[in-house]
């Protein structure tokens, strides 16, 4: 067989392909491998088939779910785990994960409302400090997985400590309650569209959303987030810099992070050195359950507002339902490993 | 003949104690294909590595176009037109055929589109991209939006050179790329090798592979414990031949 014979194409060639399974390759894909197709070019979708189905199966449940009062009260509920989410979906992108996330949020936000309380600094100013201490907070957590090349787990799970015990030592135990109409407080006002009760906080959460999707999706930045997680040694060779795209990750997560930050003032209307105490696992949670690879280089941002969003449905959902609040916890333990049985499902591609 | 359009002259590199390179010469001209065979040891991974940037020669110089050049790093090696086809391909396997063609080398919208939002001109790098691979003789193209990871062996091959020829302006280094194929698939590989070389680049190819070496190869350099065993044709010698000269078995006489 001579080369000229056999044009290169990108078509399985058939030409040399044995005529006994011209048949089988010929043949149209199954059903299975239709849905594995689709699946596996829009991860957001498996997601937001489990949210639209639980919306219908609570709906069944109790009409009151589908109340605009109620769902505004799941929105509301969604807008810090979802914002926080958001950050968390660019570091597990690139095959790492983020254990400290929640804390840095809690640190960022007492920074915020106690520079406010204790010294008077104007809000605006308080804001954008908790902002730089949230962003260098991840940029160290950035530097230790790049330059000592620790593994993002291990680097989190220590800062994870830190940032708690500095939170707890810098609030001396305090919870710290901002006067009514105080600039920090705006990201909980309400905005009434009709009968539908949004806060600020879910139209920055929804912005932050938007931004990052862009960005993902449209700039060479996005695109090497994705490279590098996917495979950082064929990244490298490519001309990607590899440890600048790591260290935005994190960086832009402590953006993600600000935002969380600022909306848990404005839901709790101050610091409270204890809350979003599982905010850290549950942003994890968000990202699995909204079809992000942990393996890295696979999923989309929005995807994790859905997952944000199926856990409250769920939490809020089960209990209109009348369901012991602990079936909540059970049913999200049941929908990550789902998550990461149709991921592992989906990653498995042929040629 | 054409003057060369990459020269190593003197290489010499160490690794510790051990001679990777001892004083290795190359010349590589416009439109030509140059076979690098050798045992393990050899040396052919270490030239290569110094001629694309993955390693800094202790001794001797490289030439482009017959200028000097220091290359610190790959990407020194690819501003100056020298494009590497990695044995593991270095594409990223969930990105489409398109993206993995212009990694790193994103084209950005033009207007405030691209300099502010600096956004990606999505459509124009998915003609170029088709471009360039209908270009390498790529006919039936299906889907230059389909993943790298749903294509065979010998496509993703064809993506890596692709990605090369359409940035390599002068070079194109290929490392063993018919190491994990089979037959047909490294006779696309083989076609677009020659491909390159109809287009006026200077090819540098790298295998194991005897027969592939003598269907495509202008000339062949047989390197031997780190040094230049010589350099010989197909039309002037015999696979008996190279392999002798390559075990050391016999000696070139010129």
């Amino acid at each position: 067989m001579s080369i000229e014979q056999n044009p290169l194409t990108f078509a399985n060639g058939a030409d040399s392909a044995p005529a006994a399974a011209d048949e089988l390759l010929n043949r149209p894909p199954t059903p299975g491998q239709r849905v594995h197709s689709v699946l596996h070019r829009q991860p957001a979708l498996s997601p937001a088939i489990v949210l639209i189905l639980a919306c219908v199966a609570f709906g069944l449940l109790n009409s009151r779910f589908y109340r605009l009062e109620n769902l505004s009260l799941v929105a509301q509920q969604v807008a810090v785990v979802g914002s926080l989410a958001a950050g968390q979906t660019l570091v597990i992108l690139t095959a790492g994960i983020d254990l400290s996330i929640g804390a840095v949020m809690v640190l960022s936000s007492l920074v915020m409302s106690k520079l406010v309380f204790d010294q008077g600094v104007p809000g605006v100013f308080a804001l954008l400090i908790g902002a730089a201490i949230a962003i260098l907070a991840q940029a160290v957590n950035g530097l230790l997985v790049t330059r000592i090349k620790l593994p993002p787990f291990i680097v989190t799970l220590g800062t994870l400590s830190i940032f708690t015990a500095a939170t707890l030592i810098y609030a001396k135990g305090q919870t710290i309650t901002l006067q009514p109409g105080a600039f920090l407080l705006w990201s909980g006002n309400v905005v009434s569209i009709g009968s539908l009760h949004l806060t600020n906080g879910v139209l920055m959460m929804i912005g932050l959303y938007l931004v990052l999707g862009f960005a993902l999706r449209y700039t060479a930045w996005g695109r090497h987030l994705y490279a590098v997680g996917d495979d950082a040694e064929a990244s490298r060779l490519a001309g990607i810099s590899v440890n600048r795209v790591l260290l935005s990750a994190y960086m832009v997560a402590g953006i993600a992070i600000a935002v969380a930050a600022w909306i848990l003032v404005g839901r709790v209307g101050g610091g409270d050195p204890n809350s979003g105490l599982n905010a850290n696992l549950e942003s994890i949670t968000a990202v699995v359950i909204g079809g992000t690879s942990l393996f890295g280089g696979r999923g989309v941002v929005l995807g994790s507002l859905i997952g944000a969003f199926i856990v409250q449905v769920f939490d809020n959902g089960l209990a209109l339902a009348g369901f012991d609040p602990n079936y909540q916890v059970l049913a999200v333990g049941v929908l990550v490993i789902a998550a990461v049985s149709v991921d592992q499902w989906i990653r498995s591609v042929k040629a | 003949m054409t003057s060369p359009v990459l020269e190593a002259k003197g290489l010499v590199k160490l690794y510790g104690r051990v001679v990777g390179l001892d004083d290795v010469d190359l010349t590589l001209h416009p439109g030509e294909v140059l076979a690098v065979i050798g045992d393990n040891g050899a040396g052919k991974s270490t030239l290569i590595k110094c001629l694309s940037g993955a390693l800094i020669p202790d001794k001797g110089g490289i030439l482009v176009n017959g200028a000097e050049v220091q290359f610190k790093r790959p990407q020194d090696a690819r501003d100056a037109g020298i494009e590497t086809v990695y044995q593991t391909l270095a594409v990223a396997p969930a990105l489409d055929v398109a993206s993995n063609l212009f990694l790193a080398r994103e084209i950005r919208r033009k207007g405030p589109l691209g300099s502010v939002l600096r956004m990606l001109d999505i459509g124009e790098m998915e003609r170029q991209a088709t471009d360039h691979i209908k270009r390498l003789g790529i006919n039936t193209l299906q889907n230059i939006g389909q993943a790298v990871e749903t294509l065979s062996g010998g496509q993703r091959q064809a993506v890596a050179v692709a990605r090369a020829g359409a940035f390599g302006g002068k070079v194109v280094i290929l490392d063993e790329p018919t190491a994990a194929l089979g037959v047909r698939e490294t006779g696309q590989v083989l076609k677009l090798v020659r491909d390159l070389r109809e287009q006026g680049l200077g090819v540098i190819l790298i295998s194991h592979d005897m027969p592939n070496v003598f269907e495509v190869a202008d000339r062949i350099q047989v390197q031997r414990l780190g040094r230049v065993a010589g350099v010989i044709t197909p039309k002037t010698h015999t696979m008996e031949d190279a392999v002798a000269i390559m075990t050391g078995a016999r000696k070139l006489v010129e």
